[in-house]
This record gives structure tokens, C-alpha cells and sequence, in this order.
């Protein structure tokens, strides 16, 4: 199946994009992660956090098709 | 009343929300890019008291974005001057300029004093510490936060809503974010979300509409568009905050940006009283200081001889530089040891200072 995940803040320097359809096909978040830090290495130093659905959700969760975010925490003002 | 004529006839506001607005207390945690526009709205808007936090003076590099402040306020204290442009703005309110740094040991009592807090800081140890002093005291948080051409706003800690806890419950390992001003950030970003904070305030204090309350909303400036994201109040982040409120004053000042508060300079040393000075250079290095309140630890073996450190004394560590001496304050803070400080300019500026002081010479 696809799934649309999003990449805020320097997540998207990383990725390189915004937003990108990514072909998954296993059961967790956490599986999802892993998946992510094989294609994105530097990925997996970086601080974040998912949301599924506009939900911020824990990594154990089961993928529910909707759309994923990944999330860092931003310090400026 | 002329001043707020186009909040009067608002149906919604009328007089009765005006006199709200006068009576209610708003704490501004930073007076920088999210701070100025936060302040500069909610002065105008007739806010009856509001209070300025920043240690910080106004640099050059600021006005691309900092507007309350012009070229002539370069050097000047960023509350002080801030407090003077508002006064300006509205003379009507009351402003208090609290020109020092935040810390564990005034935060409280300064939160106590307000109705709402608005967290425009730019570093994440003291976001944490708005954070757990909000729940602490129990006032709304108005979080804003950027990153170049993105932005995050919500309201924390309001009606049993989330802490920013409950989104991120743990400060980034240090370097893993950028922190403060070593990255760029376009102009109007802080602009806009420092607008959007001013709005989260008014509300709350109006009771108007629906307040981000558990919600984060991101802004793209390059892209216009938004996303919000709902977070969940999480019991346990908020009452391992209340669990350590005794400690919470406790604990040791912490990086802040631009500098380390940890940090002494020479001329600072006779501000402290009770202090053991600790040598973390190897036993080789000259020039060797032999002095009564003086122990020799290398950094390589302070962490199996902590128990040397006196905990009831102001604990001053130096090297050559004051690069191996706030090693040695990180690595004693992360052991939960307080009271611990880097001497700056090390053993050299020590030597003078003590030759220069040689009456009070141990």
C-alpha cells in the first residue's frame, strides 16, 4: 500500500522533500520507522515525532492508512 | 476609551472585554523575533500588565526581524528597551522589564504574578523550564516557536489540556537541533507567528472562539499552508513535573543561547562566597596553582573522583581555555551535582586576578 508522509523542519532537509508517497506494507509505526531510517540514515540521529491522521500517535501504533507526519521540535523565536 | 474604539464596538469585545483586557497580566518570556510583535499586539490591544523577560541586548543582526527595536537601541538591553517603545505605544498599562535571564531559581515566583505566559524563547533548556513552571504554577502557556520558513504555535497547560511535555517530553540531545540564532529564519516568520500568539492570548483572556488548546499548528511561510496536530495530555509527563516541584529550584542553570550561565568570569569570582576551585588540567601542565581552596582532578578522572567535590561549596572548575572546565560542568550537571561553574578565561586570567587581589590570597 501507499502512504503519504510528511517531513517538517529539518526532516525535510534530510529527505530532500516535503512530502512523498512511500510504498509500506507492514503492520506498526515503529516498522514504518525503520523502513525510513534504511532509506534516510541520518533520519534515525534527528528528534521527532509522528503523527497519524493529525494525531500525534506512539511508534507502537498500527498504520491506519491515513496520512503520516513526522515532526521535529523547532527551539527559534 | 477613544484608544480602543474599533475593540468597543465589536460586539464580541464591547466594554465589558475591554476591561478584561485591563485587568488581565500577560508574562512574555523573551523579547526577540516572536517576542516583539507578541508584546507590541497585546500593548496596543490595552493589556493592562504585561512583564518582559530577556537578559539579552539588541545586536545588529536583530532588526531583520526584531521590530520594536531600531539601529540606535544596538548594545541597549532588549527589555528595557522594549519597555520603553510600549510605554510609548500605550501609555495607559503597566510594564515591568525584568532585563536577567530566566532561571529555575526566579521562575515561579515571577509566573505567579501573571495570568498568561508566552513562551518566545529561542533555546530549548529554557522552554522546558516555561514548560514545567507553567504546570507548576498552573497558567496557560502560548508556545510559539520558528525553524527558517516554518512555525509552530499552540496553547499548553490550559483546561486540563497537554503540556508541551506531552508532545516532546525530553529536551534534544544538545547539537542534534540547531539551536538559536546559528541558522537563518525569514523576517516576517516570526512576525506571523508571533501575531498568531497575541491572537491565543486574547482569546484566552476574552474567552472568545476556540484556543489551540492541545492543538499544534504548523505554519509553511513558502508554502502558505497550514497543519494542525492534535497531541494528547499525558498524565504521567505532567505529574513527573509535579512530582520534582521541590527540586525544580534546585536545579542548575543550564546552556542558554549564545553563551553558557554556567560560565564565570575572573571579576565574577568574588560574587561567590564558600568556593572550591578545581583544577581539571593534567598533573603536567604549567603554570601549577598550589592553593589552599585549590584540588587538582584532570578531566579524564573527574567522574570516578566526584566525591572529592564539595556539595555545600560554589564548586569553580578551570583549564586552560574554559573548554575542558565546562566539560567538566556538563558532565557533574548530567550527575545531578549543582552549584557547579566554568571559569571563562581560565587558569592565566586566574593567575591575574589573584596577583591582582593578593590580599585575600589563601
Amino acid at each position: 500500500m501507499n502512504l503519504t508522509i510528511k517531513y517538517f523542519g529539518m526532516l525535510a532537509e534530510v529527505t530532500q522533500c516535503q512530502e512523498e508517497v512511500f510504498a509500506f506494507s507492514q503492520e506498526r509505526i515503529s516498522d514504518l520507522l525503520k523502513a525510513l531510517y534504511m532509506k534516510y540514515p541520518e533520519l534515525e540521529e534527528k528528534e521527532f515525532q509522528v503523527a497519524q491522521n493529525n494525531q500525534i500517535v506512539t511508534t507502537d501504533n498500527r498504520i491506519d492508512h491515513s496520512e503520516i507526519a513526522l515532526l521535529p521540535p523547532f527551539a527559534g523565536g | 476609551m477613544s484608544r480602543y474604539s474599533r475593540h468597543i464596538v465589536l460586539p464580541e469585545i464591547g466594554l465589558e472585554g475591554q476591561e478584561k483586557l485591563s485587568k488581565a497580566k500577560v508574562l512574555v518570556i523573551g523579547a526577540g523575533g516572536l517576542g516583539c510583535p507578541v508584546l507590541q499586539y497585546l500593548a496596543a490591544a490595552g493589556v493592562g500588565t504585561l512583564g518582559i523577560v530577556d537578559f539579552d541586548s539588541v545586536e545588529l543582526s536583530n532588526l531583520q526581524r526584531q521590530v520594536l527595536f531600531g539601529t540606535s537601541d544596538v548594545g541597549k538591553n532588549k527589555a528595557l528597551v522594549a519597555k520603553e517603545r510600549l510605554s510609548d505605544l500605550n501609555d495607559t498599562i503597566t510594564i515591568h522589564a525584568y532585563p536577567y535571564r530566566l532561571t529555575h531559581q526566579n521562575a515561579l515566583q515571577l509566573f505567579q504574578q501573571y495570568d498568561v505566559v508566552v513562551d518566545g524563547s529561542d533555546n530549548f533548556p529554557t522552554r522546558y523550564l516555561v514548560n514545567d513552571a507553567c504546570i507548576i504554577t498552573e497558567k496557560p502557556l502560548v508556545y510559539g516557536a520558528i525553524f527558517k520558513f516554518e512555525g509552530q504555535v499552540a496553547v499548553f497547560n490550559y483546561k486540563e489540556g497537554p503540556s508541551y511535555r506531552c508532545l516532546f517530553p525530553e529536551p534534544p540531545k544538545e547539537g542534534s537541533v540547531p539551536n538559536c540564532a546559528e541558522i537563518g529564519v525569514l523576517g516576517v516568520l516570526p512576525g506571523i507567528i508571533g501575531s498568531m500568539q497575541a491572537n491565543e492570548v486574547l482569546k484566552i483572556i476574552l474567552g472568545l472562539g476556540s484556543v489551540l488548546d492541545g492543538t499544534l499548528l504548523l505554519y509553511n511561510a513558502l508554502t502558505a499552508k497550514t497543519n494542525s496536530l492534535i497531541i494528547s495530555r499525558s498524565e504521567a509527563q505532567i505529574n513527573k513535573v509535579l512530582s520534582e516541584k521541590k527540586a525544580f529550584q534546585d536545579t542548575p542553570v543550564v546552556f542558554q543561547c549564545g553563551s553558557y550561565s554556567f560560565e564565570l568570569e575572573t571579576n565574577q569570582l568574588s560574587l561567590h562566597s564558600n568556593i572550591q576551585m578545581i583544577d581539571v588540567r593534567d598533573y603536567h601542565e604549567e603554570p601549577r596553582l598550589i592553593r589552599k581552596d585549590t584540588i587538582q582532578i584532570p578531566l579524564g578522572e573527574l567522574e570516578s573522583r566526584s566525591h572529592e567535590l564539595d556539595p555545600e561549596k560554589t564548586k569553580v572548575f578551570f583549564c586552560v581555555s574554559g573548554i575542558r572546565s565546562q566539560k567538566a560542568v556538563s558532565l557533574l550537571q548530567k550527575q545531578g551535582l549543582s552549584n557547579c561553574y566554568s571559569l571563562k578565561d581560565g587558569v592565566q586570567a586566574l593567575l591575574t586576578y589573584y596577583k591582582n587581589n593578593e590580599h585575600e590570597r589563601a
